[in-house]
Formats: structure tokens, C-alpha cells, sequence
């Protein structure tokens, strides 16, 4: 096991060093003087110069990279030109958010695309696996920014059930919070519940198929003992693991659901700075949500071989 | 007599005769769900074609007393804020949809599956260093990836088309490499290098046709990827730029007056719906249908 460890992690330096350079050569994409293009409106030489500076824009691309990546190691990100904080800190503000609504979507995800999926699988060619087939179909094809205005005009406009938009921590009122974030949840949630359900129907229909499972139903057990006690276990471990790594692509559907419900997060954090032509928040956002993924890619890893017997060996 | 000459003859079944293109596509037509996707497309595609011909009114014609007018006889689908066509303009939008989602999906094909082919096939150093670049694209979400390129390229849907495109490549790299992978080791392989054919040759002529089935699968199923992803763009300003219609910025607009507005949302988010529903219902169709298994 330590030995998979050790081998996993080598393996990840050589990827965030790939990861370093793509997201540092997204700077050297801008058209033009970057200098200029990232001043913006503000012809002020003086902030060209800070600019040229803060950037090392007048030294070679070799050594630029060489003084980002330090800071980025230091956890130094640079500073928002826009809002003059350095970056680190707005990460650090936004990100519970995100992950607040991220967590809330996955178990939203978890307890519909689960239940759908074994009951697609244990009721296969009926209406039922029609239905849920359909509903996987749906949830995968719908348009997530779509979906959110649909349900801001069925829930807050139409029956004003719920807030159109806007954020409150649950440390502030757990009430209004839940009501805030429920629907931009749901919409996060949704695409994943559509991907976690043809997962689990897969894997049930083969677990269902198997010697053991056979062999449970022949000793005379209750089928619902065999689908949930037996059946069950075996077919969720990679479907929970495919869960996890599921959150890091929950990042990259918030940048619209936030945008859509005005909730100030790590998504609409991107989106801001990028009108903004707040460069170096895009580029600290694009980092710490790969970062992110390939974290939760190690413990998704992980935690497939924890639980396979036959991998630990 | 005659039964005993017929009886003698060897029994061919259908299925052998058949090239392994014309088995795919009779197999693919008897999938309903295919079918009712395939001709979705078309619809869209003719009806983004032929946009001129089509289309009851000009897409960026304004109108001050047609402003957010309710669907009615003479604008079916209602008026927009400007007083435009909403009927229009989704018909002209499927142009920048479709040709996102075509064009994307063309320059991660271009790159990508050279790169999967080299790295699969000659393994080494350059197998190494092309995984690692493609696991780092990977390590980044592809929406996020997306808005960052067409932030730093410029918001054009040109632009955003390329965004999108470098963005799916790593896909494809990585899905040719895991089939070179395992066609390469294959006996007709070894016997095109036992007769002498360079390897740039078995790559071209005897591992690419034979992995274009799982490549097809994908880019289909990317297509639908990528038209979400435009209108994302789009909807965010990154894509097509106003007064051009994009279904993305449709609906952005839409967002501020659905209030007094609501059908202002509902077509181009409808529109947007079906072709992504219809390009993944064509995907798994032929996913279904080119699977050695369901022979």
C-alpha cells in the first residue's frame, strides 16, 4: 500500500508541472504588449510600469515562469489588479462557498442517481428502466444555466417559494442558507445524479449477473436482501469513488449556477475576473481547482484499492 | 429434388456479407432513439443552412413597438427586448451551434489523434511527455479551461470555438493512445511490419481505420459537449458577440426579463435541449451499434 502511495504520488510532479506551464502560458496568449492589454482603459503609464513589474513582463518567458512558479509554491498567486488583495485571499473567501453548494450538490446527486440506477437495473425493461434511462438522458443533455433560469421562474417568480438569488452563510441563518443555495444545488446536482445513475445501472446489471449473487438467491434469500445486503455493496465502491472525483467537475459547472443565482463564489470569482481582465485571478482559479481535481483523483485512488481486497495485495 | 440442391448449398448469413459500415448503419436505424436524434439534426442543420430562406423575419431587425411582445400569429415564438424575432434568431443561432460544435470537435480530432496515435504507437520518452501534458489538460475542468483560454484569446466565437477545441483535445489524445494500445499488439499488425511497411504507414492504413468506430462514438458525443459549451461561452459574452445570434447570449438576455418575459428563455434553452439530447442519443446508438458484442 505504501508502495502505491509513493508510486501515485512521483507520479503527480511531473503532471502539476504541466499543469504550471499550461496555466502560465495562458499569459502569453493575450494579443499585443500584455502590459497593455491587461491595463485595460488605464492608459496611466505608471500602472503599465507596476504592471510590467508586478509581471516581470520586461524579463524573458523562462525566467517569468521561473519567479511565478516560486510564488505560486510560497502561495503567493500575485495580487487582483481590480480589487488589490492579493489572490490567495479571494480564493480563500470564495471557495467555502463553492464547496458548500459542491457538497450539497453531490449528496443531492448521490440520493437521486443511486436509488435510479439500482432500480433501473433490477427492474431492466420495464417502465421503470425507461424512465430512468430518460431521466439520465435529460439530467446529461439539459443545459445546467438553462435549467437554472427555468427553476428561478417556476420557484421564486411564479410560485416565490424560494430566492431568485443571493448567498447566506449557514453560520449566519442554516435556514436561508439551505432556501439560497437548494436550487443552484439541485442544478449542480442534476447532471451528476444522470452520470452516477448509468454508472450504478451498469454495475448492478453486472454484479447481478454474478456466481455469488446466483448463489444468494438460490439458498431462498429475499430478493431485497440479496439486491441491498449482497448485490449492492459490491456495485456502489466505484460508483462512490467515480462520486468523488465528480466534485472536482461540480467547480466547473458553479461558474454559471453562480453566475446565474448572483451566489459570490469560486465560479462567479472566475467569471468576474475575467471582464475584469483580472488575469492573474484567472489563472490562481484555473490552478487551485486543478489542484483540487488532482487531489481528489489521489483519493479517489486511494480509497479504490482500501476497499478492494484484491488491489491491496 | 430441388429441396435436397437447396438444402446442399452453403447457408451465408446475412450479417458476413455485409461491409462492417453498412452493418453499423442498419444497426444504428433500428435504434429508435438514434433515429428520432438523427433527424433532430437534420432538421437543425437545414434549418441552419437554409436560415435566408427560412426565417419569417431578420434576426437583427429592431422594432420599438415590437419590444418583448407574447408569441402570437405573426411572431411565434414572441419578440425579444429589441423588438427582434425570437424565431429568428433560434434559427440563425443553430448557424453558431452547429458550426461550434462541428468546428470545436474538427480541431480536437486534428490534434488529438496524431498525438494519441504517436504517443500509443512509439511509446518511450514521447509517450511519457505526451500523457503527462495530456493528464495535466485534464487535471483542469474543461468549462474552466475553456473560459480561461477564451478570456486570455479574446471573446470572439472564433476564439471561442479554438478555446473549446485545445480544450477537448486531451480527450481524444488520451482515447487514441488506450485503443493504439491495444490494436498494436494485434496479429494483422505484426504482419504489416513483418512485410516491411513503415511505421508511419501501419499507424495511418492499419490502426486508424481500425479504432475510427471508438473515435466516432466520441466525437459525437463531444459534439453535444461542445455545443453546451458555446452557448456557455456565449452566455457569459466569451462567444458569439451581439447583434449575432448564439442561443448562449439568448438566453443571458432572457435572464433579466423573465418577469415579464418568460418565452424569452424558453426557446433558444429548448433548442439548445434538443440538439445536445439528439447528438447523445446518436452517440449511444452508435456506441450500441458498433459494439463487436451485439453482433
Amino acid at each position: 500500500m505504501l508502495n502505491f502511495l509513493a508510486r501515485r504520488i512521483v507520479q503527480l510532479i511531473p503532471t502539476l508541472f504541466f499543469v504550471s506551464i499550461l496555466i502560465f502560458s495562458l499569459q502569453q496568449l493575450l494579443p499585443g504588449d500584455p502590459a497593455l492589454v491587461m491595463a485595460g482603459e488605464e492608459r496611466d503609464p505608471e500602472v503599465i510600469a507596476q504592471i510590467r513589474q508586478q509581471y516581470r513582463l520586461d524579463q524573458p518567458v523562462p525566467v517569468q515562469y521561473v519567479y511565478w512558479v516560486k510564488g505560486v509554491l510560497s502561495g503567493d498567486f500575485g495580487e487582483s489588479l481590480r480589487n488589490k488583495v492579493s489572490v490567495r485571499e479571494l480564493i480563500a473567501q470564495k471557495l467555502p462557498v463553492t464547496l458548500q453548494l459542491a457538497s450539497m450538490a453531490i449528496v443531492i446527486a448521490f440520493l437521486i442517481g443511486i436509488p435510479a440506477g439500482i432500480v433501473s437495473a433490477v427492474k431492466k425493461g420495464t417502465a421503470w428502466d425507461y424512465g430512468a434511462n430518460f431521466f439520465a438522458l435529460w439530467g446529461i443533455s439539459t443545459p445546467n444555466f438553462w435549467l437554472g433560469i427555468m427553476l428561478i421562474f417556476v420557484f421564486s417568480i411564479q410560485l416565490g417559494w424560494l430566492p431568485a438569488s443571493g448567498y447566506v452563510p449557514p453560520t449566519e441563518n442554516f435556514r436561508a442558507s439551505i432556501a439560497a443555495t437548494i436550487m443552484p444545488a439541485f442544478v449542480l446536482g442534476n447532471a451528476i445524479a444522470a452520470i452516477l445513475m448509468r454508472h450504478t445501472r451498469s454495475a448492478m446489471l453486472q454484479v447481478l449477473e454474478s456466481d455469488y449473487v446466483r448463489t444468494a438467491r438460490a439458498k431462498g434469500l429475499l430478493e431485497r436482501s440479496v439486491i441491498l445486503k449482497h448485490a449492492m455493496r459490491n456495485a456502489l465502491t466505484p460508483v462512490i469513488t467515480l462520486g468523488a472525483l465528480e466534485l472536482g467537475t461540480l467547480l466547473s459547472g458553479a461558474v454559471l449556477t453562480e453566475q446565474i443565482f448572483s451566489i459570490p463564489g469560486f465560479g462567479k470569482l472566475i467569471v468576474d475576473a475575467v471582464f475584469n481582465r483580472d488575469y492573474a485571478v484567472v489563472q490562481g482559479v484555473v490552478l487551485t481547482t486543478a489542484t483540487i481535481y488532482i487531489t481528489l483523483n489521489l483519493i479517489a485512488d486511494i480509497a479504490y484499492v482500501l476497499v478492494n481486497p484484491r488491489l491491496r495485495a | 429434388m430441388a429441396d435436397t440442391t437447396l438444402n446442399a448449398l452453403p447457408v451465408v448469413a446475412s450479417d458476413e456479407l455485409e461491409s462492417p459500415a453498412r452493418r453499423a448503419l442498419r444497426r444504428l436505424f433500428k435504434r429508435k432513439g438514434a433515429v428520432v436524434g438523427l433527424v433532430v439534426i437534420a432538421t437543425f442543420a437545414l434549418l441552419a443552412l437554409f436560415a435566408p430562406l427560412i426565417s419569417p423575419y431578420e434576426p437583427i431587425a429592431t422594432s420599438w413597438s415590437l419590444v418583448r411582445k407574447p408569441p402570437s400569429a405573426l411572431h411565434w415564438f414572441g419578440t425579444d427586448e429589441l423588438g427582434r424575432d425570437i424565431l429568428a434568431r433560434v434559427i440563425y443561432g443553430a448557424r453558431a451551434s452547429l458550426l461550434a460544435g462541428a468546428i470545436s470537435v474538427g480541431i480536437a480530432l486534428s490534434i488529438g489523434v496524431p498525438l494519441g496515435l504517436l504517443s500509443g504507437y512509439r511509446g518511450g520518452f514521447i509517450d511519457a511527455l505526451i500523457s503527462r501534458i495530456t493528464d495535466a489538460m485534464l487535471a483542469c475542468p474543461f468549462l474552466i479551461l475553456a473560459i480561461a483560454l477564451a478570456a486570455f484569446l479574446g471573446p470572439s466565437l472564433g476564439n471561442a470555438m479554438i478555446a473549446i477545441g485545445i480544450s477537448a483535445t486531451p480527450i481524444f489524445v488520451r482515447l487514441t493512445r488506450g485503443q493504439v494500445m491495444s490494436v498494436k499488439v494485434e496479429d494483422y499488425v505484426e504482419a504489416a511490419r513483418a512485410m516491411g511497411n513503415p511505421r508511419w504507414r501501419i499507424a495511418l492504413f492499419h490502426i486508424l481505420p481500425n479504432i475510427m468506430p471508438a473515435l466516432l462514438v466520441q466525437a459525437t458525443l463531444s459534439i453535444a459537449a461542445a455545443i453546451i459549451a458555446e452557448a456557455a461561452l456565449s452566455f457569459l459574452g466569451l462567444g458569439q458577440q451581439p447583434p449575432a445570434p448564439s442561443w448562449g447570449s439568448m438566453l443571458n438576455a432572457a435572464q433579466r426579463f423573465l418577469t415579464n418575459a418568460p418565452w424569452m428563455a424558453i426557446w433558444p434553452g429548448l433548442a439548445i435541449f434538443l440538439v445536445v439530447l439528439s447528438f447523445n442519443l446518436v452517440g449511444d446508438g452508435l456506441r450500441d451499434a458498433l459494439d463487436p458484442r451485439e453482433r
